[in-house]
């Protein structure tokens, strides 16, 4: 049975409850205690730099070069917080009831309210380290507005707070590597997870910058390696991004939750090509100032500035009249793709719409627009040689994050004891959809404030266990194992690459397992999903040797965990028989398009549990008990 | 379009290096620089040969991870651009492209076009921080901050640590690089308690990674892909001379 360990009492009541008597580490215990952190973004670099400063012997592993790098970097809009500093109505509530609406009540109540009552420590702790908040002219913090909220919550540097956020955790965490109490191993990956009599205690890691393979030993293993979202080969990710660590550790027994949610993002740039490697992200924030249309006429081949406003649909502003432009992300994207659909797209592949920022050009002026979004309006002109002040953006949805993920309980552990899962690579606070600017408030919230607390409850009955020996027969057998497996990569030397095997797999889960899934679609991927597989093993080139250097290596062995996590992601979609946040199921909506959730049948965290022998993965019901907020139709009309 | 490739290819820090010609057919106008890189690995692949290794992450201009001299230039010749943000409609058809790693003492090549920039981290590991743990930060308005302070501030946060102003600099000095994390946290109220030490430490560090030292060319600021000002640089020299006095 899954026991999320929920403590008593009051939703409001629940974290301080679980603070007072969770179990501590003394000081001299600590020094005595070893962490293995995996990934170094924002969820990973702020709890390892926490670990330190408390006193834990912390190891920390990432595949870039240096941890001032991970994907959280790319985070433009901002981060929300209940701070109420423009006194419009916010307050922890309102901040929690936004977000489980957001996720179409499909997440856990007390951990989204724990979000949103750590959400204002996180300003102050970022603000303490450096980190350079727009302000207003009198020295105040200044906020904006963002998606599927009616108050101004949001705290930005610029487009790029993630970027700001990391620098603050990546420089805290710094400052630990200089006391000693962190040891960094960049260009690292970890090929699987040990674990000795049913707890988790250590890894297996390859040197990515010589091809060794390393064994490490500790007494708690914390993944904080982000989403696995570059599964759709298109995607926002970032090229390195990958799910393996998530996906390994599922072998071993963690459960993975809520698989087939994620996030379409609205705003991106269309595909042009089959050159492409990418899609890239322009912030939401945008949405605080562009208006989204399409022509009104099919097929309209008018340059947009010759179009008249009275022949323009503005799709988002007719169809949710009370928020408009700033709909949710999940609701945005299928509101674009189907104008799209119903050929109204724009640009040369008809697969865009229109986001144009001439009404708050007249208004405020250009200058003003280039204070708030400048960087955005430069990168846009990068990529596409359009100037943006001068006709609208064209955008079209890309796949941008996952909700799924590692099952967790409310101390953030997995189902394995000892194995942890931070941000984006747990399943948490975001039910079925996210809302825009929780997700760096997620990282840093598990990382600053929850880990460091929950892992020490964990490692208060390690005290006595004494140093982990990376001699134990399980490790010797966890590292045959990974060896084997690359050897098995390397030595297929078929005819296609990674990259082609990849494309075709985000090409299946595009169509198939994307915005819009059925019961047809779905099964109809779970087999072209074998039959690629079956390709893959077959087939696949990866020049080279295992004991070197090898970036085709690096790919292969991250597309052949896609290529099964794929297929679960199709399995979780096909169990969960009505729409829910960014799972659409053609057959589960309303007349008007909506989608229909079936709170009867379906008001539970869908749980996977690996099963080596079996067909098919097996399902535990996590039940979503609301005792705070009753679920309604989620209208943001 | 087409071009001609002449890529750096080293198998490590040990062997000598040398330009291989790569004829490159069929290249789409709106890939980008890096896009052509992979549609030759992937064909290099194909072929069962070793792909060219160079390193990028985000292809958004902000993770900082790739970086590589085009035509004699750090990311190539378009200014205020990383390597990852430069696209083929800037090349011209037919045109022979010369592709480098980042060349500095400090910055070891790894193979071809990666190289190992860890001396950067290791001079923010020396003090390109504010010592403040979690749980100990005051409420976040108690600290008003001017709104020119906090977007100048911002101008010298945003550094993406890619080295490029190491790789264009005669000398291959971090000047620029060490300047602008002094200068972002100098500038701000809660950064100023140990402003003195932390320049001294960075500098320092700075010295025993075997950066060359700034002899005001300039030339970091024509090629930081985030215009980072050299008057940062002026601004670490005058936090160094206060602290040493």
């Amino acid at each position: 049975m899954l026991d999320a360990k929920i403590p008593e009492g009051k939703l409001q009541d629940k974290w301080n409850n679980y603070k007072a008597k969770c179990n501590i580490v003394n000081p001299a215990n600590k020094k005595k205690l070893d962490i293995i952190v995996v990934g170094a973004g924002l969820a990973g670099s702020s709890a390892a730099a926490t670990f330190g400063e408390l006193g834990y012997n912390v190891k920390v592993f990432f595949f870039q070069d240096s941890a001032r790098r991970a994907h959280s970097v790319a985070a433009q809009g901002g981060v929300n917080a209940a701070k109420n500093y423009q006194y419009d109505g916010d307050n922890v509530y309102r901040m929690f009831y936004d977000t489980i609406k957001g996720g179409d009540f499909r997440s856990r109540e007390a951990n989204t309210y724990r979000l949103a009552e750590c959400s204002a420590s996180l300003i102050d702790q970022a603000v303490a380290q450096g980190v350079p908040f727009g302000r207003e002219y009198g020295g105040y913090l200044s906020n904006r507005s963002f998606g599927g909220v009616q108050v101004k919550r949001t705290f930005y540097a610029r487009g790029q707070t993630g970027q700001q956020l990391l620098l603050g955790a990546y420089s805290a965490m710094m400052r630990q590597v200089n006391t000693g109490k962190v040891k960094l191993y960049n260009r690292h990956e970890m090929l699987d997870v040990v674990i000795i009599d049913g707890k988790a205690r250590g890894i297996i890691a390859r040197n990515l910058a010589t091809g060794e393979i390393e064994r490490h030993a500790a007494h708690t293993v914390v993944l904080a390696t982000g989403g696995y979202g570059k599964i759709y080969f298109l995607s926002t990710l970032a090229m390195g991004c990958n799910g393996s660590a998530a996906w390994r550790s599922h072998k071993k027994g963690a459960y993975m939750a809520g698989v087939s949610w994620v996030q379409i993002h609205p705003t991106c740039l269309p595909q042009s090509g089959d050159h492409q490697s990418k899609l890239t992200l322009m912030s939401e924030s945008l949405r605080n100032d562009g208006r989204i249309w399409v022509p009104k006429q099919k097929g309209d081949d008018r340059h947009p500035n010759d179009i008249p406003p009275e022949e323009r649909d503005y799709y988002l502003e007719r169809r949710y009249p009370s928020f408009g432009n700033l709909a949710p992300r999940d609701i945005a994207s299928r509101a674009a793709k189907e104008r799209i659909d119903a050929g109204h797209g724009v640009g040369a592949n008809k697969n865009a719409v229109y986001l144009d920022f001439r009404t708050a050009i007249n208004e405020y002026g250009e200058n003003v627009i280039r204070e708030r979004y400048g960087n955005l309006f430069r990168m846009y002109e990068k990529i596409t040689g359009i100037n943006a002040y001068k006709e609208p953006m064209k955008i079209s949805p890309a796949a941008h994050f996952t909700m799924g993920g590692l099952w967790v309980d409310y101390e953030l552990m997995t189902s394995v004891p000892g194995l942890f899962a931070l941000g984006e690579c747990n399943f948490s606070d975001h039910g079925a959809n996210r809302l825009g600017a929780n997700s760096l408030l997620q990282a840093c919230v598990d990382g600053y404030f929850i880990a460091p607390l929950t892992v020490g409850n964990y490692l208060s009955g390690e005290i006595k266990t004494g140093k982990i020996s990376a001699d134990h027969p399980e490790f010797e057998k966890t590292e045959k194992e990974a060896r084997e497996l690359l050897d098995k990569l390397v030595n297929i030397k078929g005819n296609k690459t990674s990259d082609h095997y990849h494309r075709t797999l985000g090409r299946i889960l595009w169509d198939k397992v994307g915005l819009e899934r059925s019961k047809e679609s779905l099964e109809a991927a779970i087999k072209e999903i074998r039959e690629l597989r079956e390709d893959f093993w077959q087939n696949l080139m990866v020049p080279g040797t295992k004991e070197e250097i090898n970036s085709e290596l690096e790919k292969a062995g991250r597309v052949a965990d896609y290529l099964e996590l794929a297929e679960l992601m199709a399995f979780d979609a096909l169990n969960r028989d009505e729409s829910c946040g960014a799972h659409f199921r053609s057959e589960y909506q309303t007349d008007e398009g909506e989608a229909m959730r079936n709170d009867d049948d379906f008001a539970y965290v869908s749980s996977w549990e690996f099963d080596p022998k079996g067909e098919e993965p097996i399902l535990h019901k996590e039940v979503l008990e609301f005792e705070t907020v009753t679920p309604t139709v989620r209208s943001y009309k | 379009m087409k071009v001609t490739l002449k890529v750096w290819r080293q198998k490590d820090a040990q062997s000598k290096g040398a330009f291989e010609t790569y004829p490159m057919d069929n290249v789409n106008e709106d890939s980008s620089f890096l896009e052509m890189l992979d549609m030759l690995n992937e064909s290099l692949t194909v072929q069962g040969k070793m792909p060219v290794e160079f390193d990028s992450d985000c292809r958004e201009g902000i993770c900082g991870q790739c970086g590589m001299v085009i035509n004699g230039r750090a990311n190539g010749h378009l200014e205020g651009t990383t390597t990852c943000q430069l696209h083929m409609r800037s090349f011209k058809d037919g045109e022979t492209i010369y592709i480098e790693p980042f060349r500095a003492s400090a910055f070891p090549v790894i193979r071809d076009l990666k190289v190992d920039r860890e001396s950067l981290d290791r001079i923010i590991i020396a003090g390109g921080f504010i010592s403040s743990h979690t749980g100990s930060a005051p409420e976040a308005n108690s600290i008003p901050i001017g709104h020119a302070t906090a977007e100048s501030a911002f101008d010298s946060a945003a550094c993406i640590g890619c080295g490029s102003c190491v790789a264009t600099c005669k000398n291959s000095s971090a000047s620029l690089f060490t300047a602008a994390k002094i200068t972002h946290l100098a500038k701000l109220p809660q950064g100023q308690v140990e402003a003195r030490k932390r320049a001294l430490n960075m500098v320092k560090q700075m010295d025993i990674e075997g950066f060359g030292a700034c002899t005001n060319t300039e030339a970091c600021e024509v090629e930081c892909p985030q215009n980072i000002s050299v008057m940062n640089i002026a601004r670490m020299n005058w936090e160094f001379h206060k602290a040493i006095l």
